[in-house]
């Protein structure tokens, strides 16, 4: 607000001295190179788009690519009634609520213990929770898919090949990140604010219910976007323990059933991804600040 | 909580000690109790796994039998091994720069203009960010289709011969870069954005005042009160886009001739697909050098603010 002001008072002033004039050109080559920047930011959201409007003839011919000759819903049809699209979809959509459930029910418990009831190591859990958050997936998957087959072979329970395993796995990627914000927000409520509620006779579990989680509502919200987007867009644990296309979820349902062999059905293939795309981009329409606030929280709190 | 604790044994006197301590002991039970879910996720399926790699990449294919480094020294004898070291590096080091730079420019242009625009611009730049990566880079996928590509439909226009964006190996790796940088750089763009918010403008105004410089404004004053954030920003970016997987595998899925392998997607080759899994776990393990540098120096950083505070 206070650069508003000062920027509107720079801009509204007669022209004199040089700070005016430099100011409006930087202005006015800041909007030149923002414009060229949205250009490259939106370019593929936008093809998506385009192509998905397009019949496959039009697609393979030789005309314009950036322009829609014969608009055509055709792709979004077929995608919805045949395939496995929609299986994909109820998939991605299950797993994602699920581990958004769990991911918010193990952090926001886990969080308050470490942030308030502090027992013997919970300050070095707190530290090994944050470098659980650095290590990747792409070091885990191996191991991961050797332990199955050996769950498989020792207790019966095959892990393989089925959508609900990708439940027990996301949590992996998501709680870390969850505990570490939601312990950032835990520690900067007040002190006052919870022995207030101990003196008033509350117990551990209505001081969590009924202060901190409303207090702390705006890092949780954050806290289960992250969840959720982290869920919806996971690729390599998918590609890597399930198969049959019943199976799939969104992303790698994409690749492996509307790519076959060398032909590529474009058409579908970017209708599957822009629709794909859509509940994290509506999400974030919606809920931009908790969107960026989870963001910027990983570095800024703690 | 632990004053309270602490001020208790005095305000009720005597004997109460024994029933106060069985309290603290409760309360750390349940506080104990309530990690626990937690503490097992990550015992089981992080850190167990993360050792049972190690175990892993000693043993032989069938994995029947241990050989030790056996497993290393196969792959320090093979040429494609250092060509994923070579990629994995360039790949991760050059689109973490490029995403610093552009995201610390962009920044800057949001930051330049009227706050109440701000909001509508940093909405849409930030768009790349928030479409799942694998999705996204199969829109750059059909953009740098060989012969339907619509950029080098405009590069025709401008009279630029087609490029093989996935092609050749050179310009392949030029491509999963600039998807990376795609992908990454309106988050740098958010995290500086928010960095140059805090820096006070009563510094610029008495930079300006000295006679200061755009250019020495933002050397000598943006950049040192935003060096925090640059370093953890870009350590973080770098641990990301060093263990990347979904741009490569589906940008390129490791070609022209494995140019485009990175540790992630080779080991996935290697490990999953050719059904090698301890070479493939020794692939995987030659990230733990670079992420463990990396996250020393972050957790080094907010162990300090940790204590500043």
């Amino acid at each position: 607000m206070a650069d508003a002001a000062i920027t509107a008072g720079t801009v509204a002033r007669p022209n004199y001295g040089s700070m005016s004039r430099d100011r409006r050109w930087a202005l006015r080559w800041s909007y030149f190179f923002l414009v060229l920047f949205a250009i490259f930011f939106l370019m593929p959201p936008i093809y998506m788009l385009i192509t998905s409007l397009k019949t496959s003839q039009e697609i393979s011919a030789a005309g314009n690519p950036w322009w829609i000759y014969d608009p055509t819903l055709e792709n979004y049809i077929e995608l919805l009634t045949q395939n496995h699209y929609l299986t994909f979809f109820r998939n991605s959509a299950i797993v994602s609520v699920c581990v958004v459930a769990l991911t918010m029910l193990i952090s926001v418990i886990a969080a308050f213990a470490l942030a308030r009831m502090k027992f013997w190591g919970s300050a070095t859990l707190a530290t090994g929770v944050f470098l659980t958050y650095l290590i990747p997936e792409t070091l885990l998957f191996i191991p991961l898919f050797k332990m199955f087959a050996w769950v498989n072979e020792t207790l019966g329970i095959q892990l393989m090949n089925h959508w609900w395993t990708l439940i027990i796995l996301y949590p992996t990627l998501t709680v870390p990140f969850c505990t570490w914000i939601m312990i950032g927000y835990f520690a900067s409520i007040p002190k006052e604010l919870d022995e207030a509620a101990l003196i008033d006779g509350a117990t551990w579990t209505q001081t969590l219910t009924k202060i901190f989680i409303p207090v702390a509502l705006p890092g949780i919200i954050a806290a289960t976007i992250f969840a959720f987007t982290v869920s919806w867009a996971q690729f390599l644990y998918p590609l890597a323990f399930t198969t049959s296309a019943t199976e799939l979820v969104l992303p790698v349902g994409i690749i492996t059933t509307l790519i076959k062999g060398d032909v590529f059905n474009w058409g579908q293939i970017m209708t599957g991804a822009l629709l794909g795309a859509a509940p994290p981009l509506v999400i974030y329409a919606f809920l931009m600040d908790y969107y960026i606030a989870g963001l910027t929280a990983g570095a800024t709190k703690g | 909580m632990a004053d309270i604790a602490a001020r208790g044994p005095t305000a009720t006197v005597g004997d109460s000690r024994s029933s106060l301590h069985k309290l603290m002991q409760r309360k750390s039970t349940i506080a104990f109790l309530m990690a626990l879910p937690l503490i097992l996720l990550v015992l089981i399926l992080v850190a167990y796994p993360a050792g049972y790699a190690v175990y892993l990449a000693t043993l032989n294919k069938g994995m029947t039998r241990f050989v030790g480094f056996g497993n290393f020294e196969f792959l320090f004898g093979r040429e494609t091994f250092w060509m994923v070291v070579y990629q994995s590096c360039l790949f991760a080091i050059t689109a973490v720069i490029f995403k610093a730079i552009i995201g610390f420019v962009v920044a800057h242009f949001v930051h330049n203009i009227p706050s109440k625009g701000q909001r509508k611009w940093r909405g849409m730049l930030l768009v790349p960010w928030v479409i799942p990566p694998a999705m996204s880079t199969l829109a750059w996928l059909w953009l740098f289709d060989p012969s339907y590509s619509a950029i080098n439909w405009i590069l025709a226009h401008l009279g630029i011969a087609a490029v093989p964006w996935t092609g050749e190996a050179d310009w392949a790796r030029f491509s999963v870069i600039l998807v990376n940088v795609w992908i990454g750089s309106p988050f740098f763009m958010i995290m500086y954005l928010a960095a140059l918010k805090s820096v006070p403008d009563q510094l610029y105004e008495a930079a300006s005042i000295d006679g200061a410089t755009w250019w020495q404004r933002i050397w000598y004053v943006t950049l040192p009160m935003m060096r925090n954030i640059i370093a953890i920003t870009a350590l973080f970016s770098l641990i990301v886009t060093f263990a990347n997987f979904d741009i490569v595998r589906v940008l390129t899925a490791g070609g022209p001739l494995n140019s485009t392998h990175i540790f992630g997607t080779w080991a996935f080759r290697v490990g999953i697909e050719s059904g090698d899994i301890p070479l493939g776990a020794s692939v995987s393990l030659f990230m733990v050098p670079i992420l463990a540098v990396a996250a020393t120096f972050i957790l080094r950083d907010i162990t300090k603010r940790g204590s500043e505070v």
